[in-house]
């Protein structure tokens, strides 16, 4: 069959009603069975001994004051995300240099390396003599503790923001800031008050983003919070003492007031306008001037290289000086620890490769549902919110449920199998976010016209809805991708013979003395080393491929 | 007092050249049509006159001044984009008030013009309806009176009918240029559509890949296009090709396919020069009988088109080349099919141009 023929077969099959609904609910079927049940079984199963804690004042304190401290992180840390976020996005959008593509993919590398490995990088980096405190003269510039945690949590969501808000700019038609432009407005007006509103679906999906991910980190987390303890550690912390009653209660009140806070941005996401109605026109153009955009733009470039990108890459900068030592030798040859890791590296980029292709595949009926309504309003806004939940779920609570649910109750399955899912519901979330954020944005007016003029679903879906969205789409699968391979807590808890790398890895890095295998901190460095740099030319290459056209 | 010149100026993207060392001077309160195929660089020029873009070379003048450094918003030009680019998060009216507020002019103020280009383009009701809630109609409108409200005096428009369908387009070409004239407006209206630039320009430049091939008025374009491009793009032709076979006092002789000689008034070409004849179909007379002298050529009727207004008749000579006469349909006798006819070509009708360098069917493509 040649393509038009296959074009033409699913659009007949596009247009009958039975095949919509029937594309829906298995869409539907889908999420809930392998994406949002599993993440939560364990909270279902051992719902009775949530009562537990009440008989421990004490214990309850502590619970809640975690709580507490979860959510000022997260809001803090989301918020910071975006507002410094954004300007990169923009810098990367709008910039006329080509060097600025590189710059995108760099966003990614915090989202590469593994978690734990981000954890200990940042340690090292803030708080030992070895990393920037040396230029300060001091042993430790910043203590593990409240402080670094909220540095950790923003440069592990950075990347997912900047993400985010590149697809929108991207995917942003300019003509409306132009026309606002000739009608008068300095470019800081025509952004704050046309651009901003327009790609507001988009901010709001990056915040939404930023916040779950900090609400549910654990890993690297307890690396450098030191005393500080929020809600994932707390949930890590019962754990250890096979406190059940305690984890599930605070595991269970974290999404829950995560999804109501998600709820209520949702239904106020719409109604809240952002204010663009006055306008100060001498002070925004003064702001508008080559002389602060510059500024902004290299603020933003060292906040990017400062906070970011060193810090979470440090970990492998010895790196470059296993190049003359026996290291490099064994890694290639694969002597000790090595042995493993090559092995690791591939089954870590094809399950991220797989991840990618289900999850495009099965998210994209979700994400039309929630963008455009098709099921209904009240449908869309409720999966709206539940597609949030598996990124809620702090990851060693996930890490519990998925092995129950996988492991107990699919034991028969081969371990590569309950992987795969973990990985699926771990990153679902983040392709349809961007996605219906993205479909939100083309106006329907065009899928109307098309269908006027007698387009079928399908052909409306390939002519209409993909092209205004690719970059989107193709942010989503890299989100999928680089959270995939960089994923650990919940990846350790769902498998005993298969080793990602970044289980790997975590083996290789010491805890409280010394590490699982008998790693040395050449090898931890060299093992980031590769595969940061590995995922980085991968992402390179398909970014080359298919973003071939930078708008001009 | 807005005019608009333009100094040999170039932009390209990449490998293209989309403008292409382009010089032209429009009048105040001229309303000004760019017209050529799409592709051709019109969207481009337009998109420089605003400032949207930066030449690579080359100066632009508004009102005698140099505005190559200057922004957009300080150029005080209003733009109705090829998509209208009403924004979408805005009602109709704080899309209309935009200009004013962000200009700082005060709420009372731009109410007051905000009325008076809403009453301009007959737009009153449904203020409050959000853009895709309109008609194409209505959006045209929407977008005319928002480029009106932010005071400009010289109007920018990409196609600002393309959008719409045929029975609108047709009336709302006329109010455009009404309002533009009552306002004391300089437009440059971009089309590719030749009939429309015809009906309501006081002068058109017809562009081609980059380049402008002619200004004048319509009735110039149309009796003495420069060009051969231009003769064919504003109205119709006939095209035949030939040899200057003769220069004589008054007049030279072309030889065409199949040794027929035609007279021609133009003595600016040379001997054996190959040119191509221009006749328009309506100055291409049919008559019954047999060729007997010089620009007389024997001839059948192929086809006929019945036009409403005119017939229709396509003709092929005897020297096999194919011509079109056109003939009113109520004042004259009709022909038949089959019938065998004599076409003239009346001497001063005729139109000669050098044969182009890269043939005939290049030089007229509209690609
Ligand atoms: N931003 C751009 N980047 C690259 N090429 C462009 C851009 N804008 C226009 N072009 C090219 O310049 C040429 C002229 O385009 P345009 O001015 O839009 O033509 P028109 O409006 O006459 O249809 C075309 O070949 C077009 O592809
Ligand atoms: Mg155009």
């Amino acid at each position: 069959m040649d393509k038009n023929e296959i074009y033409k077969t699913l659009d007949k099959l596009s247009s009958k009603k039975s095949i919509k609904y029937a594309v829906y609910l298995s869409s539907i079927v889908v999420f809930i069975a392998i994406i949002l049940l599993p993440p939560i079984i364990g909270i279902i199963l051992k719902w009775n001994l949530m009562g537990q804690i009440f008989e421990q004042p004490q214990l309850l304190d502590r619970a809640l004051n975690a709580v507490y401290a979860s959510f000022g992180v997260a809001f803090l840390v989301s918020t910071i995300d975006v507002l410094t976020g954004l300007p990169f996005a923009w810098l990367i959008t709008r910039g006329k240099y080509r060097i600025l593509g590189v710059l995108d993919t760099l966003a990614d590398m915090p989202f590469i390396v593994p978690t734990t490995a981000l954890g200990y990088s940042l340690m090292l980096f803030w708080s030992t003599p070895q990393g920037v405190s040396q230029l300060f003269n001091t042993e430790s510039l910043v203590s593990p503790g409240w402080l670094l945690v909220i540095l950790l949590h923003f440069v592990f969501s950075y990347p997912v923001v900047v993400r985010v808000l590149v697809g929108a700019l991207m995917d942003y038609r300019m003509e409306y800031e132009e026309a606002a432009r000739t009608l008068g407005a300095a470019p800081f007006t025509a952004d704050r008050t046309v651009t901003l509103p327009i790609i507001k679906s988009s901010i709001i999906a990056a915040f939404t983003l930023a916040f779950a991910r900090s609400i549910s980190e654990t890993g690297a987390t307890m690396m450098v919070a030191g005393t500080f303890e929020n809600g994932a550690i707390f949930i890590k912390n019962m754990k250890l003492q096979n406190n059940y009653g305690p984890m599930v209660f605070v595991s269970f009140v974290l999404i829950a007031i995560s999804a109501t806070i998600f709820a209520v941005i949702r239904i106020l996401g719409t109604k809240f306008k952002l204010p663009i109605r006055r306008v100060w026109p001498n002070a925004e153009r003064k702001l508008s001037s080559k002389g602060i955009a510059n500024f902004r733009n290299t603020i933003s470039i060292i906040i990017f290289f400062s906070l970011v990108i060193i810090p979470s890459i440090f970990v492998a900068f010895p790196a470059v000086s296993a190049v003359f030592t026996d290291t490099l030798m064994d890694a290639f040859a694969g002597r000790r620890v090595w042995a493993d890791f090559w092995q690791s590296i591939g089954l870590s980029y094809g399950v991220g490769a797989l991840a990618t292709v289900i999850n495009v595949i099965i998210g994209l009926p979700m994400a039309v549902l929630i963008a455009r309504k098709t099921l209904g309003r009240s449908t869309a806004n409720i999966f709206d919110i539940l597609t949030d939940i598996p990124i809620i779920i702090p990851s060693t609570a996930l890490g519990a449920s998925l092995s129950i649910f996988w492991k107990e109750s699919f034991a028969f399955l081969p371990e590569i199998w309950p992987l795969i899912f973990a990985h699926l519901a771990i990153t679902y979330p983040y392709y349809v976010k961007s996605m219906a954020a993205a479909i939100q944005r083309i106006s329907i007016e065009y899928e109307e016209a098309a269908r006027t003029l007698g387009a079928r679903p399908f052909t409306v879906f390939r002519t209409i809805i993909f092209p205004l969205t690719k970059y989107s789409l193709f942010a989503g699968a890299i989100m999928i991708f680089t959270r995939s391979v960089s994923e650990t807590g919940a990846t350790v808890a769902v498998v005993e013979q298969l080793r990602t790398a970044p289980v790997l890895l975590v083996k290789w890095i010491p805890k409280n003395g010394a590490p699982e295998l008998p790693a040395t901190s050449l090898d931890v460095a060299l093992g980031c080393g590769f595969l940061i740099v590995l995922s980085f030319v991968i992402l390179l290459i398909l970014r080359l491929v298919v973003g071939g056209e930078r708008k001009g | 007092m807005p005019e608009v010149e333009i100094r040999n100026v170039t932009k390209r993207f990449g490998d293209i050249i989309a403008v292409d060392n382009v010089s032209l001077h429009v009048h105040d309160r001229e309303y000004f049509a760019l017209l050529g195929p799409s592709g051709c660089g019109k969207t481009t020029l337009l998109r420089l006159i605003a400032g949207l873009i930066k030449p690579d070379e080359g100066e632009i003048y508004i009102d005698g001044k140099l505005v190559n450094d200057v922004p957009p918003e300080d150029r005080g030009v209003g733009f109705v984009f090829q998509t209208f680019a009403l924004f979408p998060h805005m009602n109709v009216w704080d899309n209309v008030t935009y200009g004013p507020r962000v200009k700082g002019w005060g709420e009372e103020k731009a109410a007051r013009i905000a009325h008076e280009a809403l009453e301009m383009v007959l737009l009153h009701e449904r203020l409050d309806a959000y853009p895709n809630e309109l008609s194409g109609g209505m959006m045209q409108r929407v977008a005319v009176a928002r480029a009106l409200c932010a005071g400009a005096k010289l109007l920018l428009l990409d196609e600002p009918l393309g959008q719409l369908d045929a029975k609108v387009r047709n009336q709302l070409r006329y109010e455009i240029r009404r309002m533009a004239k009552d306002l004391g407006l300089t437009a440059i209206h971009v089309t590719h559509d030749q009939a429309e630039a015809m009906a309501i320009s006081d002068r058109i430049a017809v562009m081609r890949k980059g380049k402008i091939l002619q200004v004048g008025t319509p009735q110039e374009l149309y009796i003495k296009p420069k060009h051969i491009f231009v003769a064919n793009f504003i109205g119709e032709a006939n095209f035949l090709e030939g040899y200057v076979k003769e220069i004589k006092k008054n007049h030279s002789i072309v030889e065409i396919r199949g040794g027929i000689r035609i007279k021609i008034a133009d003595k600016t070409f040379k001997r054996g020069e190959r040119v191509v004849l221009a006749v328009r179909p309506e100055t291409t007379i049919i008559e019954i009988g047999k060729a007997r002298e010089n620009n007389y050529i024997n001839g059948k009727i192929e086809r006929l088109r019945f036009e409403g207004t005119n017939v229709r008749y396509e003709i092929r000579l005897e020297n096999e080349d194919e011509i079109v006469a056109i003939r009113p349909s109520m004042t004259e006798e009709w022909l038949d099919v089959g019938e065998k006819v004599v076409v003239h070509l009346p001497m001063n009708k005729i139109y000669v141009f050098p044969y182009p360098s890269k043939g005939l069917r290049e030089e007229l493509s509209v690609e």
